[in-house]
Order: C-alpha cells, then sequence, then structure tokens
C-alpha cells in the first residue's frame, strides 16, 4: 500500500522501497513512539509533533500551519485521541500535495522539456533518467547540451545520450547556448523528433547575469516553439533546506515553472520542503529522483511521498 | 508636543540604564525569536534546542550593560557565542608531513567537490606550493574529465586515470607518481556519495588508509537542511574529518548548516566557496557567518553602535552626578547629543525587530521628536557656563537673551528647562538602580 505504483523493471521497487525505508523508519518509529500510551493531545505533543516535522525540513511556517490546524480541531472535538493525530496529520500534508500530482504530458511535437536549477541538484542525471524513461514510452528524443559552461558538462550528458540510447546535439564549450537550443529545436523539427530535453547550466537563483541568459534562452524557445509547447522543470535536491523556496520563487518570477523534479529521495533527507512550495506555489511536482542509475526516476505520487515522510 | 518628547526621553534614558539583570521573562520574547530565526536558516532543530537552553543558561542573572535592553544584551550574547562556536579554531590548511602531502575531499553528490578541488590546488600554488589533481570519481560519468578541464584552465597538472581503475589504487599510484615527479601536495576529488551507502563509504576510508592524508574535508552545500547533522556526523564517524568547506555561500541560503556541522563534529570550518570561478575560495569568518544565520544584521549593527557610542567614562561621571543630584542642564544636552549620535530616532527604531508597523510609520512623529531634540541643542547652547551648572539663576532677562540667541521664543526655552527638570527627577528615580552594574559595566563595554 506505501507505494502504489508498480514497478518497471526488476529490482526497482525494492530499491526504492530500501531508498525511501531510511527516512520512513525514521519517522514512522518516532510518531508512534510519541502517541504510544498517550491519549490525550496536550501541549507537549503538539510539541514534539512540531520538532519532527521541523526535522522533516517543513520549514516553520508551514509546520505552524498544520500545528494550528490540528490545534482547530482539537479544540472543536473533531480530533481527541492522540492515535488518530498521525492520520489527521497525513491527511492534511496529502490535501496540500495532491495538487501537484499532475504527471508530466508531452502533448505538441516537438515538445521541449528545459531543465534547470542551482548548480548540482542533479539536473543532467534526471535529463538521462527521463530520456531513458520517454523513449521506453516510444518517443523519439533528442538531449541538447546547453550547458556549454561547466567543465565536462557536454560530456557527461552524452555519455547519457548514449546510456539511453537517443538523439544529441552540442555546440562548443562556451559557445552560446541559445544556439543549442535554437540548433535543437531546428533539428527536431526537421527530423520529426517528439522530445528535446535541453541541458543548461547550473546558476544560483541570485546571479542577475546569469538568470538572464537563461531569459534569453526561454524567449528564443518561445519564439520558436510556442508557449504550449514548453515544460520547465526546476530541479530541486532534497537535501536543501528552507532555501528551496528562494529558489522556486526567483526561478519562477523570471522564467515561469511549470513543473518540479525532487532529487536524492534515496537519502536520508525528506524533502519536505516541497510542502510549504506546493501550498505557495501550486506547482506540480512531476518527477522524484531515487538514485543514480537510469531507472532512478519515479512519477511523483503525494501518497507515497507524504507515507514517506510518516 | 511636550509629552512626547518628554515620553521619548523617558524611554532613551531608560534604556540607556540598563534594566537590571537577564531574567526568563525578560529575555523569553527575544529567545523565541532567535529560535525561530535559527530554524529559519536551517539550523538543526536538536542544535538549536541545546544552543538556546545553553545559551539562556549562562546568561540568567548577567547584569544588563547600560546601553542595552535585555533583547539587545541577550541577542549580543548569542551573537558571540555563534562566532565562538564557529570560528576559534586555526583554519590554516595543514601540510605539516613528508611531502606529497595528502589533501582528499569527500561528501554528498552535488556537494561541490571537484569545482572545490581546482580552487583548492590554484590556492595552494599561490601559496608556493606544486599540487597535483588527482580524479578519483570513477563513478558519475564525466567527472575524471571535468577536473581534468580544470587542471588545463589552471594549467595545473592532473594525474592521469580512468573509469576502469579502482579509486584505491588511483590515489595510491597518483601518491607515488606526486613523490617521483616533485609535486608536494596531492588533492583528491571523491565521488559524491550518499553517507548511509556503506560500501562507498568503506572505499573513502580505504583511500584514507592508503594515502595518510593530513587533511580529509568534508565539502557541504551551505544551502543543507535539517539532515545537515547526520550527514556531517557519519562522514565525521567513519573518516574522522579534518576540516569543513561550505560552498555556494555566494547564493542567499541563510548557511544554518554551518552551525549544525561545527555543532556536531566540532570540526574547524576552513574554507568558503563564493562563486563559480577558481579563484572563488575564501577563508571562512565566522562573524559573517554568525549575523547571516542570525538574520539580524541591522540590529547587531544597532547594538554595536549604542555600545561604540556609550563611553565608559561619561557613563560613571553621569552616574555619580546623578547620585549627588548635580545633573546639570549641561549634562542633560549631552545626554541629548549621545543619543543623536546614534542616528536618527526613526532609523534606529526601523532597525529594531518587533517594533510595531504603526509605530515605524509614525515617521512624522520622529522627525517632529528629533527636530525638538536638535532644537533643544540649540537652546542649551546659547546659555552661558553658569547658567547651564545652575538653571536657578536663569530669570526672565536670561531667558529671553536665550530665546534670541538660539532664534527661539521664551515659550521654547521655558519648555526645555521644565524639560530638564522633569528628566532630572527620573534619573533620579533610576540612578538607584544602576549603581551595581558599573563594575560589570567595565568589563562589559
Ligand atoms: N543519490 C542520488 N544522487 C543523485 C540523484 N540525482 C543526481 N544525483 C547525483 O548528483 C550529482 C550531481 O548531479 P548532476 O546531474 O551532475 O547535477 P547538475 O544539476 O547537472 O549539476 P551541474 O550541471 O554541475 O549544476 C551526481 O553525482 C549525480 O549522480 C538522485 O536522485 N540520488
Ligand atoms: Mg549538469
Amino acid at each position: 500500500m506505501l507505494f502504489k505504483a508498480k514497478p518497471q523493471k526488476k529490482g526497482f521497487f525494492s530499491r526504492l522501497k530500501e531508498g525511501l525505508s531510511m527516512t520512513r523508519d525514521n519517522i514512522v518509529g518516532k510518531l508512534d513512539r510519541l502517541v504510544f500510551g498517550k491519549k490525550k493531545i496536550d501541549a507537549e505533543l503538539l510539541e514534539e509533533l512540531e520538532e519532527l516535522l521541523i526535522t522533516s525540513d517543513l520549514g516553520v511556517k508551514t509546520v505552524q500551519k498544520l500545528i494550528a490546524s490540528v490545534e482547530d480541531k482539537v479544540s472543536r472535538k473533531l480530533l481527541n485521541d492522540a492515535s488518530e493525530l498521525k492520520n489527521t496529520l497525513k491527511e492534511d500534508i496529502y490535501q496540500i500535495l495532491a495538487g501537484d500530482e499532475k504527471p508530466l504530458e508531452i502533448t505538441k511535437k516537438p515538445y521541449l522539456v528545459m531543465v534547470i536549477g542551482i548548480n548540482g541538484v542533479g539536473k543532467t542525471t534526471t535529463i538521462g533518467k527521463l530520456a531513458s524513461q520517454l523513449k521506453a514510452e516510444g518517443k523519439s528524443v533528442l538531449l541538447a547540451a546547453g550547458d556549454t559552461f561547466r567543465a565536462a558538462a557536454i560530456e557527461q550528458l552524452e555519455i547519457w545520450s548514449k546510456r539511453a540510447d537517443v538523439g544529441f546535439i552540442r555546440q562548443a564549450q562556451n559557445s552560446d547556448p541559445a544556439a543549442v537550443i535554437f540548433d535543437a529545436i531546428a533539428s527536431a523539427k526537421s527530423r520529426g523528433i517528439d522530445v528535446i530535453i535541453a541541458d543548461t547550466a547550473g546558476r544560483l537563483h541570485t546571479k542577475v547575469n546569469l538568470m538572464e541568459e537563461l531569459k534569453k534562452l526561454f524567449k528564443i524557445a518561445r519564439r520558436e516553439l510556442g508557449e504550449d509547447h514548453i515544460e520547465t522543470l526546476l530541479v530541486l535536491d532534497a537535501t536543501t533546506g528552507q532555501n528551496a523556496v528562494s529558489q522556486v520563487k526567483i526561478f519562477h518570477k523570471e522564467v515561469g515553472i511549470t513543473g518540479l523534479v525532487v532529487t536524492k529521495l534515496d537519502g536520508t533527507a525528506k524533502g519536505g520542503v516541497i510542502v510549504g512550495i506546493a501550498d505557495e506555489f501550486k506547482i506540480p511536482v512531476r518527477y522524484i529522483g531515487i538514485g543514480e542509475q537510469i531507472d532512478d526516476l519515479r512519477v511523483f505520487n503525494a501518497q507515497d511521498f507524504v507515507d514517506a515522510l510518516f | 508636543m511636550f509629552d512626547n518628547l518628554s515620553d521619548k526621553l523617558h524611554g532613551v534614558f531608560k534604556k540607556l540604564k540598563g534594566h537590571g539583570k537577564l531574567t526568563e521573562s525578560n529575555i523569553k520574547a527575544t529567545l523565541r525569536e532567535v529560535k525561530l530565526a535559527l530554524l529559519e536558516a536551517d539550523v538543526n532543530f536538536k542544535v538549536v534546542k541545546s544552543f538556546i537552553d545553553e545559551i539562556s543558561q549562562k546568561a540568567l542573572g548577567e547584569e544588563v550593560i547600560l546601553s542595552l535592553t535585555p533583547a539587545q544584551q541577550i541577542i549580543k550574547i548569542i551573537n558571540e557565542e555563534l562566532i565562538h562556536i564557529m570560528g576559534d579554531e586555526d583554519s590554516d590548511l595543514n601540510l605539516k608531513a613528508v611531502p606529497p602531502v595528502g589533501i582528499m575531499l569527500v561528501g554528498l553528490q552535488g556537494s561541490g567537490k571537484t569545482t572545490t578541488c581546482g580552487k583548492l590546488a590554484n590556492y595552494l600554488r599561490k601559496h608556493g606550493k606544486s599540487p597535483l589533481l588527482v580524479p578519483a570519481d570513477v563513478y558519475r560519468p564525466a567527472a575524471i574529465e571535468q577536473l581534468k578541464t580544470l587542471g588545463k584552465q589552471l594549467d595545473i597538472p592532473v594525474f592521469d586515470s580512468n573509469i576502469k581503475q579502482n579509486p584505491v589504487k588511483i590515489c595510491k599510484a597518483a601518491k607515488d607518481f606526486a613523490l617521483k615527479n616533485a609535486y608536494d601536495v596531492c588533492i583528491i576529488d571523491t565521488a559524491g556519495r550518499l553517507h548511509i551507502d556503506e560500501k562507498l563509504m568503506a572505499e573513502l576510508k580505504s583511500i584514507k588508509k592508503k594515502v595518510g592524508p593530513t587533511e580529509v574535508l568534508f565539502v557541504a552545500d551551505a544551502m543543507t537542511g535539517q539532515e545537515a547533522v547526520n550527514i556531517a556526523k557519519t562522514f565525521d564517524d567513519i573518516l574522522d574529518i579534518t576540516g569543513v568547506i561550505l560552498t555556494k555561500m555566494d547564493g542567499d541560503a541563510r548557511g544554518g548548516a554551518a552551525l549544525s556541522i561545527k555543532h556536531i563534529t566540532g570540526k574547524p570550518i576552513k574554507f568558503i566557496g563564493v562563486g563559480e570561478k577558481l579563484n572563488q575560495l575564501e577563508k571562512f569568518h565566522p562573524d559573517r557567518m554568525a549575523s547571516q544565520i542570525l538574520g539580524m544584521g541591522d540590529m547587531l549593527s544597532l547594538i554595536e553602535k549604542a555600545q561604540n557610542v556609550f563611553d565608559e567614562k561619561r557613563a560613571m561621571a553621569l552616574e555619580k552626578k546623578i547620585r549627588k543630584n548635580q545633573f546639570t542642564i549641561g549634562d542633560f544636552k549631552d545626554q541629548l547629543q549621545q543619543m543623536m549620535k546614534l542616528g536618527s530616532l526613526e532609523s534606529i527604531v526601523k532597525m529594531m525587530p518587533g517594533v510595531s508597523k504603526k509605530m515605524k510609520n509614525n515617521a512624522q512623529d520622529f522627525k517632529d521628536g528629533e527636530k525638538d531634540i536638535k532644537k533643544t541643542i540649540a537652546i542649551i547652547c546659547s546659555m552661558t557656563t553658569e547658567e547651564r551648572n545652575r538653571c536657578e539663576i536663569l530669570n526672565g532677562s536670561r531667558r529671553k537673551r536665550i530665546a534670541k540667541g538660539s532664534g527661539t521664543t521664551v515659550t521654547d526655552v521655558n519648555k526645555v528647562i521644565k524639560q530638564y527638570l522633569e528628566t532630572r527627577k527620573v534619573m533620579q528615580k533610576f540612578s538607584k538602580l544602576g549603581i551595581k552594574g558599573l563594575s560589570r559595566l567595565k568589563r562589559s563595554l
């Protein structure tokens, strides 16, 4: 019941479970210990609950909101027993995340997936995994090496294109990334490719000049294809704390994000910051990354995510 | 208008006099604010808790120094403690060994190890060393290529390894190569890995054993959230790290991970990465980090200002005068001038967190208050020394002369005298509280 989605390959399900079990064991243990032997929901219990949620990176604001809602239910006698606490809280968080559960749909041809984010979050790896998945669905895929800045970024993407057995388009190191995107679009159009996935250089959202460069990429893409042909995926690292909110806010303001990917959920971090982000921005989470292998990408499932939190 | 000003003076003097001791009740609200600030900065919950507990235990009963409120004083203590915890240690690289000396960089995926290796090589060369870069990440696609490219950019040699080799063997061979070719430092770039990946953690342990590095540096992303403690602790438990490098410090992360990691490992933070360019590596500054984590930079600079302006000798003299009932209108003027040195009242109030919006919006009030103070100072300046020392001699004709001299009216002059007399009364009341604080004041200022 915890992970409803069917495994796609042998070993996949067990790896996913393994990856997320760290997370789950931690919290289930703690929450159950918290509630164990208690009947009444008192201030002490709520405070401990608060601690639990904060250590999952949900952030002070979101936690206060969730706790306030629990308190409200207690005072209105909708919630009495400590043992119901867990389900109530899970339900509340699920309600926030449920809206995020909108898988990526490739509706136009050629479709362009722009993959953006700060340095090292897992953009290139996610592209490799996504390419492999789309290819398995029977789509033709072209990877565009839009990170012309970081050392060996082009070579890294090229290796992934070979692993996923999909097309690859590149220019020289330090060339204009806008030209790479332009080329990729033209090539996809002429070759009848279904999906282009464009890598971009990692950039901190606070760097004005790099954000301007990114805007230029989008201008060209939109001009060549039109808004409805483009998915803009912001990649977030689950290990990141509250700064993820700032990343979403600024990238969204500058180029408009249509989907999120949360990577590295195979670690011990819970990625709880996503809850507050879902609440504030209502941007769907398309995928989660649960490892470094090519099939370690999963469609986001709100219930699984909540279960992994508790 | 007079009441208004008098209230303000009262408030300011009250602040100047301190509030006796720090008590649980007069620091409670501030501690809560600090706690939230630290959590928002991603300091680990448990670390926040033990830190705040420790601080309040230490601070309770401490005398509030003259120029600060209890809230300001506790923030000052917290800030100093943060600086103390995160700094205080020698953060130089340890290169004391028979060359080639090994420096090993470890950490999670995407934390910035490879770039930092390049930066360190550049830094060491600047300090007269001849470093060799050693790519030992055989897992991530093109990781070796990446380090080779950086080496080319820097014109620093990179050991020739490939993904078919075993990382432990690469490092051992690199060290032999360095010895033969007279490189004095080997900087080893290891693959990013999860701290819970036992197999890969064991690999790091073997590398460490084979190379015997003087530095095992844990590279952490400044944006890391609550898990920073567990991650750092595991790396430290397994590898006994010698220091920490925080990367991506050029963003807008508050960087609470720095405190978490330092708290849990006790290992010094040696460098910070502040950009993608290979010269963007800086020494760690605990004071900057503390104020970034607290996020109360304005408040801290206000506290500093208040302390600097408040001159100890003056405070002592004033205290004595008040006690002996010798607080003259000239002293009154000095106090007003001190207050003006703090900056405009408006800017002082704006700097303070937790001040109500209504007050902040009352800019006109403050401007009026300031104008009043300036006028008051001008009037007192027009008095003779004798008049300042003995205000009872200020008769009608003297008042008229002073009004003329300061470009004001006799009514204005009358007001100032009344203000002074009232302030003197208030100050006498407070003098009873403050005497004990003086000996402490000397130490804390
Ligand atoms: N454990 C784990 N590691 C991941 C995951 N996704 C990516 N990584 C690793 O994170 C590191 C950085 O990934 P990249 O794909 O190079 O990240 P990037 O965002 O393209 O980085 P830059 O282009 O340098 O900004 C690599 O070592 C990846 O193998 C994941 O879901 N889990
Ligand atoms: Mg990349």
